[in-house]
């Protein structure tokens, strides 16, 4: 692990029962830096994040934060360490009995022993670096997708965390609010100096805003890069994947019997 | 006949190791329920969406019971010239057993499925997953308020009930048929003992409020994560707690009542 990571993994490997799903993973992220986990669907990226986030534990190797081994941690010092982390779930995950001020301050008032005068400034400077600030009294229900993920981001950012997690931050979202929170993910990494782990497969937007890419498919990392690096790749994996080519490496049909014999076989029967 | 045997043998090691599992969750969340105890007002919160929002069908079907009561009660009665005691007749039959019981069940489906739906709704879009990311525990911060939510309002909606019977039973009994006033209230009184009839009453549906609470959030909790799962845990909380209730007065009254 070198000095300026945060974040080391190194040979990771997790099974779903019997089902592997990484093998091998190695992974080195420095601070300040923003960087992308690509890959399909079902290929193990949120595996990955839940694993950083100690949510699963692995079945061999680990993963390193802040030089912390995170599934040696018992719960205390996991939540202390969850403390100093940040993580925007796929849709948001607001909690929906409460307004987006209350949850923005979900945290403040969890953790500290501010004053409640004091969370209501921090509250309006979150949702002002989100530009949400006039929205503080709605409710989950009445936001927008994109809103709702806006909020999320102002809650996962209400402590200042050192670390910060996206799972699939651009699904489903218009091209407007897609590019709003591609650019406050990376605003709000420089603003904080945190480092921030972007798990998508949104390759256009991602491509734009982070430092480094991983590309994972079955479980391995099968290409690395910056974003130049990537976009000029002849890897025909990561051509397939950057360029959105239906057929490649990884095949537009589902293993199937030969066409024309099931045709013709069909029509014999 | 192998693979029914088989199959047998895992239903049953399935409902072991879940029985086991809902033991374990019951024992973490009276652990983990000093902080939400300190914070009452999360609690308050809770009696409020599982006690009052629960009152006007424990108030109205306690109000119907009594006065079936009352006219039952008093068919039989006067067959015997002992229709005076229609006034013993309700408040025991209400005290000891069907306010409780009537409560309990009406309870189960009323606030008990509401707790199993939010709590199970609550994991499938990962509020939390996302509470557990912010270092909080769910069962602390979800499950422990709505478990002493449910046990202290679950007692004050069976008094209600018993309440609004007895007063049903009044009604009919006094106010339609004409039973002598000054005897249904002096034999009420006279017959019904406070530690014997109205204690033991508390006591089941204390009980009856734990039984309930429990399986309620215990359900929500380890709900599948998806439309059908959350389905399936509301409708488990509904049956599940209804055969505890019914089980388990049975057994408190086979020991609270034996010499009587």
């Amino acid at each position: 692990m070198s000095e300026r990571s945060l974040v080391s993994i190194s040979d990771l490997n997790f099974a779903y029962d019997e089902r592997p799903v990484l093998s091998g993973i190695n992974i080195e992220i420095a601070r300040g830096k923003v960087v992308a986990i690509m890959g399909g669907s079902g290929c193990g990226k949120t595996t990955l994040l839940r694993l950083i986030g100690g949510q699963l534990k692995p079945a061999r190797g680990e993963v390193r934060v802040a030089g912390q081994v995170v599934h040696e941690l018992d719960r205390k010092g996991l939540y202390a360490l969850r403390r100093r982390m940040g993580m925007l779930f796929q849709f948001g995950a607001l909690f929906t009995d409460m307004s987006v001020f209350e949850n923005v301050a979900f945290q403040m008032r969890e953790h500290t022993d501010l004053p409640e005068e004091l969370i209501a400034d921090l509250v309006t400077m979150k949702l002002h670096a989100v530009g949400l600030r006039g929205a503080a009294h709605l409710m989950p229900a009445e936001l927008s997708g994109g809103m709702a993920r806006r909020v999320a981001l102002a809650r996962a950012i209400a402590l200042d965390p050192m670390l910060m997690l996206y799972d699939e931050p651009f699904a489903g979202l218009d091209p407007i609010s897609l590019g709003v929170v591609g650019q406050l993910i990376r605003k709000l990494n420089d603003a904080l100096g945190a480092c921030s782990i972007v798990v998508t497969h949104d390759v256009q937007e991602s491509l734009h805003i982070v430092d480094y890419i991983y590309f994972v498919s079955d479980g391995k990392v099968v290409a690395e890069g910056t974003a130049q690096e990537m976009r000029e790749s002849a890897d025909p994996w990561v051509h397939q994947f950057v360029w959105a080519q239906p057929d490649g490496p990884v095949p537009f049909h589902y293993p199937a019997a030969p066409y024309g014999e099931q045709l013709l076989g069909r029509a014999g029967a | 006949m192998l693979e029914l045997v088989r199959s047998l043998g895992r239903r049953v090691d399935d409902g072991v190791w879940r029985l086991g599992f809902a033991a374990r969750f019951f024992v973490v969340t009276l652990a983990l329920s000093g902080s939400a105890l300190r914070r009452f007002p999360l609690v308050v919160r809770e009696i409020y969406f599982t006690g009052v929002l629960s009152l006007i069908i424990i108030v109205v079907s306690g109000l119907f019971v009594g006065m079936v009561l009352g006219l039952q009660g008093y068919d039989t009665l006067q067959r015997y010239g002992s229709e005076e005691a229609l006034g013993v007749l309700v408040s025991l039959s209400l005290v000891r057993e069907l306010g409780p019981v009537v409560a309990g069940l009406l309870f189960a489906s009323r606030a008990g499925s509401a707790i199993t739906a939010e709590i199970g709704l609550m994991k499938a879009t990962e509020q939390l997953s996302a509470m557990e990311m912010m270092a909080v525990n769910p069962i602390a911060r979800v499950v422990a308020p709505r478990f002493w939510g449910g046990v202290i309002s679950m007692p004050l909606l069976a008094a209600m009930f018993s309440a609004m019977g007895v007063f049903g039973g009044y009604l009919v009994g006094v106010v339609l048929i004409g039973v002598d006033e000054g005897q249904f209230w002096s034999q009420m009184q006279s017959a019904v003992d406070f530690r014997e009839d109205i204690l033991n009453g508390v006591i089941k549906s204390v009980v009856f409020g734990v039984a309930v609470s429990v399986i309620a959030v215990f359900e929500g909790y380890d709900a599948p994560p998806t439309a059908e799962g959350v389905s399936g845990a509301t409708t488990r909380t509904v049956v599940t707690s209804s055969l505890a209730i019914l089980a388990l007065d049975f057994m408190l009254t086979a020991f609270m009542f034996r010499g009587a």
